[in-house]
């Protein structure tokens, strides 16, 4: 479908024609067009796995296109690495920043730039642009000291350093606080009024409708629609993306118990890896019945708390943590999992699943504690093998064969069944790490109507989470997390986002050092 | 020359080959890359630098051809964890099994030859100082070589677009292929500097520090070397201080056994290796896990195309 | 030209199957091309190398013999490899292992100890490998020390000891100055499997190992535990598999097993200490385990295979005055192609040519 307001431009700066490719069996773009002209906006909309990611690494020289042909400025180029991008004139902000944590912001902004630039010239040159746009960045910090909206900044700079005429940035809300976000967009507006083309991917409707004047929506590898976002409902746009209506998530009634799951006193930890966040008297309850959402910016010491409720960090003292009323600070994962914890860390490939291993095998990663899949040291392989049918067919896991190895399921495939492989344990707690992350939308309605459901049955859960949009929907009570804090819980009805963002900067403990 | 100055004479003599080939290994690490094969490689380059100097009755084609034969041997690790993503413990341990036993063929027909002493070079002015002018400014071309390396390398990494590209490449190889930076091809120079170092360490152990050949010379040098790297945190200046608190060691446990303390000469033999062991604790002790390692040191990469 | 690996879809399980056998080709290839370079002919080697041994009765036991240490160590070393734990220093656990057990036995000689001397003896083998074996374990687990450097510098350790107590306290003092011990009493000696032959007991135990290993990798929580442990670190502990608590048992385990290998070798074998008891038998088990694959029954081949090599490198010695070097560095040369060939089982590799790509 063509939408008839969107005008063709004179002459597109960039025009994409037919782009295929083609990973073993998989069809990750099939026969895509797409043109953008200097000065627009253009949204890439699509679920996750829809090949939003592989088209802007075709565009940008990271992938090669296995058909199809690039137009630049009507002339058809072969864009053959990120250089050769570069010297086009294309700038690209990754969604997983290319970043070198260990470097300084000067060093990781020179070391993208191509020709014989000295880092004295590129200092003077990012304080420059710094100015112009409103970017503040200091040139000596090291990435790993710094937060995730800077670090987007030391992406945007970089792209800005070398005058881009494409500017592509792939989900850069998703890191962002609403009040970076805001931020994020003055800067592009400004940006596009200089001339400069932006192509802004993002699975979020309602930004899309905010900033962008023309939009491409992807669905399977391919293009189903070119549109106006802002003429078009969101409901509208968000049906073409899946393909199907969505439906939203069925609460009922909270009705939380006075009965305690989790408690979690004073608790402070240092970091484990090197440049960790330090945990600092986090205080939280959740009980029976409900849903705790935790809400930050990734890297403000949601996998430390993760790490210290599921006991693969041990707290140092037992009345840290307690579940079901026991003090179980000191214990580790195997023993909280017998009292009933169960939990859900944020990867799921390398940390919640073995990549290489089959789903049964899997099974045994949170199983083996309870002693329901093997003996005295044996594994009861067909028990197993069972089980994984058991959560296979009970979360609707879509498996390419019998017993897949993990690492071949999707995202949201295995999502479904990493959560499924604890809520069938039917444990008393349930705590989750960004449930939904990178998960397509029919995925993560069934992972979130499965969190509020196990509540509702009574048990308690606790979902940290970037994305505001699903604890507003799912959670009973929010807490924020910031640079190691945890803000006190509010029942969600009395958050605003704007009271939400300002936590999440920290602006609400009055200590704004990473405000904008 | 006083009995001090002839110790010290010998320390910089034990510590130079060892500097050499740290310096090249820490630059193939600070790529991403652990080779383990150092041993190997630094065997081959002291088996052909002989032979080829014994051949050519020449130390400058010796030292060409141990570097080459270290450099090829790298290219060979290269070919093993670059182009097959192979493992590189593994590949490295295999590199230095195949290096120890093809230097006993390539040696075997030179065993009883011997090199004459290589001529210091002679600073002048400087060598005439006292004391320190015969320590310092009177030593054969690698001493002088070696410092200047480890300047060069802290230049290069620190101040030089390549040696930023190395860095980046070393920190987290993903990134640096998304931006576009070569990251095999960084990592293949890399290693070949790596061999060609190691087979230098190699050609002066053979060509000045014993000045014959004989199986098995080595004795763990290599592996030293790569405990340096790691002692030194990843850094070429603390490489240089490590190599010559090692030389220092090897030289004070030779004199010692001269001595005949009464101790047994195994236990002596014994002090590197337990020094090794012990710096590498004291260094854990005091700073933690692996300061300073590169992000992707040893893990493969295989760019998605 | 470069070469490129393209991911395959799934794991070949053909490319599994025949990617070692491949690797030996190749290796092979290489190693021929080596003799024929040094002036002999290749033919004629690999039959010296391969064909000959295994026409002779006398040589098969032999092979028998070699391979019982590479397969007992090589089966310890396997646990530590599937944890992705590199203990390098099995050649050090192995002497020390000889010299616990070797110090009951001399300190019975001529005692006329009973029938308990033997079994304490491998037991002391087995104890004091992995004792020599926790060592690195416990410096990476306690302070965070690198295995690999730790576990090899104390290989040289090690052989300086047996060293000292060959040439020292240990020396027999009617051998004529000759570096060696007494012979170990009957009673201090493992007996051969049967009458007349050369195959010691250490070949039982190193059949058991395989088979207890083999059962252990199959059904236990505590072989998945190694694999979850090399293959994803981080959900082992999410599986409540203590990192530390794996690297002590597998260095242990394969500490003890180069142990009792070593002590079986001197006992069974040597009856004797002397300054060298192995012709290298800690590294080519590093081999031995990765041409196997790590798998159990793999091994077994795999060190019945690389006692081919040893053997034929001995008559090659005779035969074609080809040095024993040259079956080191085909050693190394099959490893590298033995881990390089892994790529082809989880990628198609192919060769581009210049200007394919900028």
């Amino acid at each position: 479908m063509k939408d008839s307001s969107v005008k063709a431009s004179p002459e597109p700066l960039v025009a994409l024609r037919g782009i295929t490719k083609r990973y073993g069996e998989l069809l990750a773009n099939d026969r895509i067009d797409l043109a953008i002209a200097p000065g627009e906006i253009h949204a890439l909309l699509g679920e996750n796995g829809a090949g939003k990611s592989t088209l802007v690494k075709i565009l940008y020289g990271v992938v090669e296109p296995s058909a199809g042909e690039i137009l630049w400025q009507g002339r058809p180029v072969a864009i053959a690495s990120p250089v050769a991008a570069r010297a086009l004139g294309l700038g690209m902000v990754f969604q997983h920043f290319s970043l070198f944590d260990e470097l300084t912001v000067a060093e990781n902004i020179a070391v993208a730039l191509s020709g014989d630039r000295s880092l004295r010239d590129v200092r003077a040159k990012l304080g420059e642009v710094s100015r112009a746009y409103g970017l503040a960045l200091e040139p000596d910090r090291a990435v790993w000291t710094l937060s995730a909206g800077e670090r987007q900044r030391i992406e945007i700079v970089r792209c800005l350093l070398q005058n881009p005429k494409l500017l592509i940035l792939d989900e850069p809300t998703s890191v962002l606080t609403p009040q970076e976000s805001d931020h994020l967009f003055a800067t592009l507006e400004k940006l596009a009024a200089e001339g400069c083309a932006i192509l802004f991917i993002s699975h979020k409707l309602e930004e899309v409708r905010r900033l962008c004047r023309s939009a491409t929506i992807l669905r399977g590898g391919r293009v189903v629609a070119t549109l106006d976002p802002r003429k078009r409902s969101a409901r509208e746009i968000a049906a073409l993306m899946v393909g199907a209506e969505v439906g939203e998530v069925k609460g009922g009634g909270a009705q939380a118990s006075s009965a305690e799951v989790l408690r979690v006193r004073g608790l402070t930890l240092a970091p484990a890896a090197v440049h960790g966040k330090t945990l600092n008297g986090i205080e939280l309850a959740v009980h029976a019945g409900e849903v705790v959402g935790i809400a930050g910016v990734a890297g403000n010491g949601q996998s430390e708390l993760f790490a210290s409720l599921s006991g693969e960090r041990l707290a140092g003292r037992a009345d840290a943590v307690a579940i079901n009323g026991k003090s179980c600070g000191l214990a580790g994962i195997d023993a909280r999992r017998r009292l009933g914890g169960a939990f859900v860390p944020e990867e799921r490939l390398g940390h919640a699943a073995a990549p290489t291993h089959s789903l049964s095998e899997n099974t045994l990663i949170s199983h083996h504690a309870g002693g329901t899949v093997g003996r005295a040291g044996f594994i009861a392989l067909d028990r197993a093998r069972r089980l994984a049918r058991d959560i296979i067919e009970s979360f609707d896991v879509r498996v390419p064969e019998a017993d897949p190895a993990a690492r071949k399921l999707s995202g949201g495939n295995l999502q479904k069944f990493v959560i499924g492989r604890e809520i069938i344990r039917q444990p008393k707690l349930l705590v989750v790490d960004q449930p939904t992350w990178g998960v397509d939308a029919g995925a993560a309605r069934l992972i979130r109507q499965a969190l509020v459901d196990l509540s509702r049955a009574g048990s308690a859960v606790l979902v940290i989470s970037q994305d505001l949009d699903e604890l507003f929907e799912i959670a009973d009570r929010i807490a924020v997390i910031h640079d190691g804090h945890l803000s006190p819980t509010r029942p969600t009805g009395k958050w605003t986002r704007e009271a939400i963002g300002l936590e999440m900067l920290g602006v609400a403990r009055g200590q704004g050092a990473h405000a904008a | 020359m006083t009995f001090f100055e002839a110790v010290l004479l010998t320390v910089i003599t034990a510590s130079t080959p060892l500097l050499i080939a740290a310096l090249g290994e820490l630059v193939t690490e600070r790529s991403g890359v652990l080779n383990l094969g150092v041993e190997g490689m630094m065997a081959m380059g002291a088996a052909c630098s002989f032979a080829a100097a014994v051949t050519f009755d020449s130390t400058l084609a010796g030292v060409l051809c141990g570097m080459l034969a270290g450099a090829l041997m790298a290219a060979l690790f290269a070919l093993a964890v670059l182009g097959f993503a192979a493992n590189q413990v593994g590949s490295g341990l295999a590199l230095t099994i195949f290096g120890l036993g093809l230097s006993g063929l390539v040696g075997a027909p030179f065993v009883g030859s011997r090199r004459d002493p290589v001529a210091p070079l002679h600073i002048p002015g400087l060598s005439d100082l006292p004391v320190v002018g015969r320590i310092l400014f009177s030593q054969d071309a690698f001493v002088y070589l070696s410092f200047a390396l480890t300047v060069a390398i802290a230049l290069f990494l620190v101040r030089s677009r390549a040696g930023l590209t190395l860095r980046s490449v070393g920190e987290n190889h993903a990134s640096a292929h998304a931006l576009g930076l070569p990251v095999l091809k960084t990592r293949l120079a890399a290693i070949l500097f790596g061999g060609a170092c190691a087979g230098l360490a190699g050609a002066y152990l053979a060509l000045v520090y014993t000045r014959f050949w004989s199986p098995g010379m080595t004795a763990g040098r290599g592996w030293i070397a790569l405990a340096l790297v790691v002692f030194a945190a990843w850094r070429p200046g603390w490489v240089l201080v490590g190599a010559y608190i090692f030389g220092a060691a090897t030289v004070l446990q030779l004199h010692a056994q001269a001595l005949q303390l009464g101790i047994p000469s195994q236990a002596l033999s014994a002090v590197p290796y337990v020094a090794t062991i012990l710096a590498l604790l004291l260094l854990s002790i005091r700073h933690g896990r692996a300061v300073g390692a590169p992000g992707s040191l040893g893990l493969p990469f295989v760019p998605d195309r | 030209m470069r070469l490129e690996l393209v991911p395959r879809a799934s794991v070949s399980p053909v490319m599994r199957a025949v990617a070692p056998v491949l690797a030996f080709l190749t290796a092979f290839l290489i190693g021929g091309l080596v003799i024929w370079l040094l002036g002999r002919s290749p033919l004629a080697a690999f039959q010296v190398y391969v064909t000959g041994p295994l026409q002779d009765p006398w040589a098969l036991q032999e092979l028998v013999v070699k391979a019982t240490p590479l397969a007992l160590i090589a089966i310890g070393l396997s646990y530590c490899f599937r944890a992705n734990l590199w203990n390098i220093g099995a050649e050090g656990q192995y002497v020390i292992g000889a010299i616990f057990g070797s110090w009951l036995a001399l300190a019975t000689h001529g005692t006329e100890a009973g029938p308990w001397v033997l079994p304490a003896m491998m037991v002391l083998g087995l104890l004091g490998g992995a004792l020599y074996g926790l060592v690195p374990a416990f410096l990476k687990t306690r302070f965070g020390v690198n295995e690999i450097l730790t576990s090899l510098m104390l290989v040289y350790v090690a052989q300086l000891i047996l060293d000292y107590l060959a040439r020292g306290p240990w020396r027999d003092p009617k051998g004529f100055n000759f570096p060696q011990s007494v012979t170990f009493d009957p009673a201090a000696t493992l007996p051969p499997v049967m009458e007349a032959s050369r195959v010691h007991f250490g070949a039982v135990f190193a059949l058991v190992a395989i088979l207890v290993t083999a059962v252990v990798v199959a059904c236990t929580l505590f072989g998945y535990r190694l694999r979850l442990t090399g293959d994803a670190p981080r959900a082992a502990r999410f599986a409540g598999f203590s990192q530390k608590r794996t690297t002590l048992a597998v260095f242990a385990i394969s500490g003890g097993l180069a142990g009792l290998a070593g002590i079986s070798e001197v006992s069974g074998q040597i009856g004797q200490i002397q300054p060298s008891i192995s012709p290298g038998y800690g590294f080519t088990a590093i081999t031995v385990a990765f041409l196997g694959r790590l798998n159990p029954i793999g091994i077994l081949a795999a060190s019945l295979v690389v006692a081919l090599l040893f053997i034929g490198g001995e008559s090659a010695q005779i035969l074609l005055r080809l040095p024993l070097d040259l079956t080191n560095a085909f050693q190394g040369i099959l490893l590298l192609c033995v881990l390089g060939a892994d790529a082809l089982v989880s990628y198609r590799v192919r060769l581009v040519g210049r200007g394919a790509h900028a």
